[in-house]
């Protein structure tokens, strides 16, 4: 059976920390083929950016502990040398982050920072990057990009500067590109932009793409599958489709719940998951969505199973996981008839 | 960036003058500069005298504007024009012509305080220079090596190491460098000062070290931590993780983007305390005997030398204000946020 | 047949100048933040100000509070004008507008316990007698829903939303008519959001404040406010009742705006709606394009655009107000 291009399987990252060991993601596993879109929803403190930084070996030469196995390709990364991980890093796998104004050293001209990115990899001539980076520039939509090249970072506008990070990463053709909430501090207009942009770039060059966001909608447009995270684990897993028109998962449906549209029914209430995402020190044994979760009591009368057990991610229907002892989730749908949620 | 120089010199200029405004005011307006200037042992004879050479009874704006004036053009020594002219016939040689800038006499010393600080200023400024170099190289050394093994024992070593030789006054340390490190223990040949005409280069650092060496402990236990907090505040930056992810070998992304990051605020640190420093360092010539400017000061004082104390603050104050513009451009041009505003 | 407006805001104007990078620093030219701005609000109601960065709408915010002196333009509360208001002046006013800020964890000061943070405009205003703060505070924290036993805690120990809601707390202290919130939930967690929003709606009912809900989420704002203005370069290009302008909006600009959120009920029902694209960034505030400042994106553009400045007015048959030459129909 061959692997899927991209395989994490059983990820798991601890920090330890004076105050005990923070368990950013336990036992996260999903699979990514060239050219698709894996969409990753979380919240703060679900691990979402723990877990991709972990592809990308970001944890190496820290305190955190790292194990599972992350297969790129045919090879477990994890089980690469330092070294080794250097090379793919930047080159086979690259990431862009959230703030591109702080992500961008504020010293160095735009142009110099995109060539280090291309002569990391390439042993190459400062002309040489040059050009290459003037086309990377253009490629993303930049104008004027051999006068823009010598500008420094913050004489750009946060769109562009985002565009000047995506440059930087997809200058080498990684096989595969993380996304950490690309769009979230850009305006809306802006956001669109550059949702359009990273999809062209995806089909040209068959890109594996990983998004995270906490946006639902901007899930909903890009992605071809996406993977709900919930206190490092994964709690629901399947398409765009299937997540929004039959969320089984009470998390899942609590956030489709409390975020407001542009669109339906006006009048429909936002309903709030009422408490807070819970520590990953000392996780409690059993669901860790079970202190605000509705639907506990449904499971077997007590809220016992729930509060005892975790849920193993099982398919509900094939391509649809959940991490849930709740058997039939049609039930939660009873509590906002105005959804009109698929049945 | 020119503009942007030529308005910081503009600026500098003017605080120049304004200080020394408040070092006149400071020095003439609050006590009796003659009493002062006559010291201990007074007579009326010699009070006189001295109110003659330099005019300590004339109005306060008449002495500003004679001062003023022999910093731009020259002035001459006695004020009193009545004095001068009759000096001039009988005794020609003790009237002073000094140029510009002129920042006093010493009749104490017979000569212009300009001249007496030129005769004690290269002992200071090569003091300086060396405990800078010191301090600067091996701060950040041991500052940068305390951040990449932050939480180590190479850290912890450090930083206690740094907090005991921090807290040590000057004047211990140069005594402890002389008396043991020198004397008892011979571990280095007695600090007598030789310049580099005489000794040659060897012979000259060598009777530098241990001088410099006292002045730069201080302030490289300062730099180390400062370093260290630095480098960890520039690491923990977003645009580190972004060199990372690019593939970066560590060694670039540690000083290439990181320590460039921490070295900015550094540097214009370490521009203003050299600048202290250019004033002369009191303790530590002191202890050595080294003749700079500290123990031109500390005997000027002793001799209530009025004009050479005046000459000496000047000299320290515009000292600053000149390495404070030369800071100040450098971080323009090392920030490309600050000049392209 | 409307009552006098609690707030009536004419033409405010808001030019910060430009200094030059030349020996002497001159003014070079201004950037236009608020360019002419009008709108009323009435008791009890709350009105959106939706735009993205560049549009002035956050400057509006702070000139309606006061915490800036506008360039010129009216600011009429309860009839009276604040515009040019000395601070003497302002201070029994800054009783009646209140602001929320964005940034929970940096608009609290850490040094302050909570209690002292709420209970400050108690102290400064004077209100209550010095025994008797601590039972208002404690009654403030209760009502945005905080353990009234908390007043002793730092900001540093409580979560993000908890922060907003302490920064809320503060705002309601002195019982205001107005509160201008200024993105007052987007650095908050999504579920979290929910919570901040329900609090500030039943707040709005229980104590009847009008609200001036700045925000670049055209989701949330949908969803608190029924009347929305469009801000785009310092100028208000729609304004208008929040069915209208998201069933049918009439400025090109707020057509784009919204075609560009991304839609999760949209999604849901499997449609998709056909996307406007604009292209190039916002342009720059100090030298904003002449007549409609929006005409350099907009794919209806015509001469007149350039030559004279749209102004806004009623489109079709509703209450619908929008600076167009061409509206949609």
């Amino acid at each position: 059976m061959t692997r899927p291009f991209l395989s994490v399987e059983n990820l798991v990252v601890h920090f330890p920390t004076p105050d005990g060991i923070v368990r950013a993601t336990d036992g996260l596993s999903y699979s990514l083929e060239r050219g698709q879109t894996l969409g990753i929803v979380g919240e703060s403190g679900s691990g979402k950016s723990v877990s991709s930084s972990a592809i990308l070996g970001l944890h190496r030469g820290t305190s955190a502990r790292v194990s599972g196995q992350i297969w790129l390709d045919g090879v477990d990364l994890l089980q690469l040398s330092d070294e080794e991980m250097r090379k793919r890093r930047g080159h086979d796998v690259a990431m862009i982050f959230q703030d591109p104004l702080s992500s961008l050293h504020p010293y160095y001209r735009v142009g110099d920072q995109i060539g280090e990115a291309y002569r990391a990899h390439h042993n190459v001539s400062k002309r040489a990057a040059r050009i290459r980076t003037i086309e990377m520039l253009a490629r993303v939509g930049i104008p004027q990009p051999d006068r823009r090249v010598d500008d420094y970072p913050h004489q750009f506008s946060g769109g562009m500067r985002q565009r000047v990070m995506i440059a930087m990463a997809l200058i080498n053709d990684p096989t595969l590109l993380i996304a950490d909430e690309p769009t979230t501090a850009l305006d809306v207009t802006v956001q669109a932009q550059i949702l359009d942009l990273l999809q062209d770039l995806q089909r040209e060059f068959q890109t594996a793409l990983i998004m995270i966001t906490h946006d639902l909608g901007v899930i909903a447009e890009v992605a071809d599958d996406v993977l709900v995270m919930y206190a490092g684990r994964a709690v629901e897993h399947g398409s765009g489709r299937d997540l929004l028109t039959k969320p089984s998962m009470p998390y899942t449906w609590g956030l489709i719940q409390s975020i407001p549209d542009v669109s339906g029914p006006v009048d429909k209430p936002l309903r709030p998951i009422p408490g807070s995402p819970p520590s990953l020190v000392n996780p409690p044994k059993g669901c860790a969505f079970f202190p605000r979760c509705p639907y506990a009591k449904l499971v077997d009368g007590t809220g016992d199973r729930c509060a005892n057990e975790m849920p193993e991610l099982l398919p509900i229907t094939p391509g649809h996981l959940k991490r849930c002892h709740l058997e039939d989730p049609e039930v939660m749908y009873e509590d906002a008839p105005e959804l009109e949620v698929a049945r | 960036m020119i503009a942007f120089a030529i308005r910081r010199i503009l600026v500098g200029i003017a605080m120049l003058l304004a200080m020394v405004l408040v070092v006149f005011v400071l020095f003439f307006a609050a006590g009796n500069p003659a009493r002062d200037v006559c010291g201990k042992f007074c007579t009326p004879d010699k009070l006189k005298q001295i109110t003659q050479v330099y005019g300590y009874d004339q109005p306060l704006t008449y002495q500003f504007g004679q001062f003023m004036k022999g910093l731009v053009i020259g002035r001459d020594f006695p004020v009193d024009d009545k004095y001068r002219a009759q000096l001039e016939k009988t005794h020609p040689e003790l009237v002073i012509h000094c140029d510009a800038p002129c920042l006093g006499y010493s009749q104490h010393d017979s000569m212009t305080v300009n001249a007496e600080i030129a005769k004690y200023y290269p002992i200071t400024i090569q003091l300086a220079i060396f405990s800078f170099l010191l301090w600067i190289v091996f701060g950040i050394l041991f500052g940068v090596l305390a951040a990449v093994f932050k939480g180590r024992w190479l850290d912890r070593i450090v930083v206690g190491v740094t907090l005991v030789v921090y807290a040590l006054p000057t004047f211990f340390v140069g005594t402890f460098l002389l008396q043991y490190i020198s004397i008892r223990w011979k571990l280095f040949p007695y600090p007598r000062y030789v310049s580099i005409a005489d000794g040659g280069p060897i012979a000259w650092i060598t009777s530098l070290f241990l001088p410099a060496l006292t002045l730069a402990l201080f302030y490289m236990a300062g730099y180390v931590r400062i370093t260290r907090a630095f480098v960890l505040e520039s690491m923990s930056e977003d645009y580190i993780r972004t060199a990372k992810a690019k593939g970066l070998p560590m060694r670039v992304v540690l000083f290439k983007h990181g320590l460039r990051a921490a070295l900015t605020p550094l540097l214009s640190m370490a521009g203003l305390d050299f600048a202290a420093l250019l004033a002369g360092a009191v303790i530590t010539e002191s202890v050595f005997n080294y003749q700079g400017l500290g123990l031109l000061a500390v005997t000027a004082n002793k001799n209530s030398d009025l004009p050479i104390l005046i000459g000496l603050v000047i000299t320290a104050g515009a000292a600053v204000i000149v390495m404070n513009i030369i800071v100040d451009l450098l971080y323009a041009y090392v920030d490309p946020r600050v000049r392209l505003r | 047949m409307s009552a006098t407006p609690l707030l009536d805001v004419r033409d405010l104007v808001m030019h910060f100048p430009v200094k030059s990078r030349g020996i002497v620093a001159r003014t070079v030219g201004h950037v236009k933040a608020v360019d002419g701005v009008s709108f009323t609000l009435q008791a009890g109601q709350a009105l959106g100000l939706v735009g993205e960065s560049g549009s002035g709408k956050t400057t509006t915010g702070r000139l309606i509070t006061r915490l800036q002196k506008p360039t010129s333009g009216q600011i009429l509360f309860e009839g009276q004008d604040i515009a040019k208001s000395s601070p003497r002046q302002l201070k029994p006013l800054r009783r009646e507008i209140q602001m929320i800020f964005q940034d929970p964890y940096t608009s609290l000061n850490p040094r302050q316990t909570v209690g002292e943070i709420v209970g400050a405009p108690l102290a400064i205003h004077k209100l209550v007698p010095r025994d008797k703060r601590l039972g208002r505070v404690q009654e403030l924290l209760e009502i945005v829903g905080l353990n009234p036993e908390h007043y002793n805690r730092y900001p540093h120990e409580f979560s993000g939303g908890q922060r907003q809601r302490i920064g809320i707390a503060r705002a309601l202290t002195l019982q205001p008519k107005v509160l201008v919130a200024d993105e007052p939930v987007s650095a908050l967690d999504v579920s979290i959001q929910a919570q901040v929003i329900n609090l500030m709606q039943d707040l709005q009912r229980e104590f009847n404040i009008a609200f001036l809900f700045i925000a670049h989420d055209l989701a949330i704002v949908r969803h608190f406010c029924p009347e929305i203005a469009v801000m785009y370069l310092g100028k208000i290009v729609e304004k208008a009742p929040r069915e209208e302008l998201y069933a049918a909006p009439k400025h090109p600009y707020t057509k784009a705006l919204l075609s560009a959120v991304p839609d999760v009920e949209q999604a849901r029902i499997g449609g998709r709606r056909e996307r406007i694209r604009l292209t190039g960034d916002v342009p720059s505030p100090i030298n904003p394009p002449s007549g409609c400042h929006f005409r350099t994106r907009c794919w209806k553009a015509q001469d007149v655009c350039a030559t004279t400045e749209p102004l806004l007015q009623k489109v079709g048959a509703g209450a619908d107000e929008a600076a167009c030459h061409f509206p949609e129909p």
